[in-house]
């Protein structure tokens, strides 16, 4: 599909807006509809899309592979690393109102940087698991 | 609508016709979670059913034929045991409460405390978040487990036959 003129100029177009559209539902997860899950799914899907229209190789350059699979693991231990930010500061592992001197702000504080974690998470494992399997069939080194 | 599509799916033996019947099926079944008001689910289930899932599906399409194997005997006792589990499944449900009855279990053990003091308690105005990000922690941060090492499993299973495939060179 790379040379489609109507196709790149529109997944040009639309990737900056599906990334804002994802960084909205990220952080106005705590008052409507969304959170780290469904941000970190859109994420993906932005860059699937120009996967799907510019080639996979770039991509793999857009968002490299090393890139990608460090941000599964962070994701994750940004997550485990709030709950042992709670321990450190005097609460049970994952509680989050000892993280602010006001209990409500550190609930706050604490399911942001949760939701981040996941949606690190979420975003390059999509994005790892679509890659694996577009690049099969093809030259390994391409 | 929805069972016309499955029976679709079901009849088609062209797995492309298939692929995106699944997805305009997600699609549908998001539309039921917005009735229901679970917009977070519906979103989540527009997101990862009707987008991602469909485009690992056609990436795996790519990999095998288009067309579907004829099946090697007759369908009677997956057909069978299909309708069997169907039948039960129904015979369960008849035991519930009735749809949004206020005095059903789920109404009265923990989801009063959640919509009165998540507020207050959190800050947070989406109960969903609330519950899930917070009361329920443990479990979000067992799913973002399971999500990981879903990838660690695709990563090691697939890249290690790419290596293979190129020392075979």
């Amino acid at each position: 599909m790379k040379n489609d003129l109507v196709l790149r100029v529109v997944a040009k177009l639309f990737m900056p807006f599906m990334l804002l559209f994802a960084l909205y539902v990220q952080f106005h997860g705590e008052l409507g509809p969304g959170g780290g899950f469904q941000a970190g799914v859109i994420v993906a899907a932005a860059v699937i899309l120009y996967a799907i229209v510019f080639g996979l190789p770039a991509a793999r350059r857009l968002v490299p592979d090393a890139i990608v699979e460090s941000m599964m693991a962070i994701g994750v231990l940004i997550y485990a690393g709030v709950g042992v930010a709670g321990l450190l500061m005097g609460g049970a592992y994952l509680d989050y109102f000892v993280l602010d001197r006001d209990p409500v702000h550190g609930q706050e504080r604490g399911i942001f940087w949760v939701e981040v974690g996941v949606a690190i998470t979420v975003s390059s494992v999509m994005l790892k698991i679509f890659s694996m399997f577009a690049s099969r069939g093809h030259d390994p080194d391409e | 609508m929805m069972a016309v599509l499955v029976v679709a799916v079901a009849v088609q033996r062209n797995l492309f016709s298939v692929v995106v019947l699944t997805g305009i099926y997600s699609f549908l079944m998001a539309t039921v979670m917005v009735a229901l008001d679970a917009v977070d689910v519906a979103m989540t289930e527009a997101s990862v059913g009707a987008g991602i899932s469909t485009v690992l599906l056609l990436g795996a399409l790519y990999l095998v034929r288009a067309d579907e194997a004829k099946p090697m005997h007759r369908p009677l006792l997956p057909l069978l045991v299909s309708i069997g589990v169907g039948v039960a499944l129904v015979y369960g449900t008849l035991g519930l409460p009735a749809f949004s009855d206020p005095s059903a279990p789920i109404h009265t053990h923990v989801a009063p405390r959640y919509l009165n003091d998540a507020l207050r308690e959190t800050g947070v105005p989406n109960v969903v978040t609330a519950v899930l990000a917070s009361y329920r922690g443990f479990d979000t941060l067992g799913e973002a487990m399971v999500v990981f090492t879903a990838g660690a499993g695709v990563v090691a299973l697939l890249r290690r036959r790419r290596r293979d495939v190129g020392d075979g060179k």
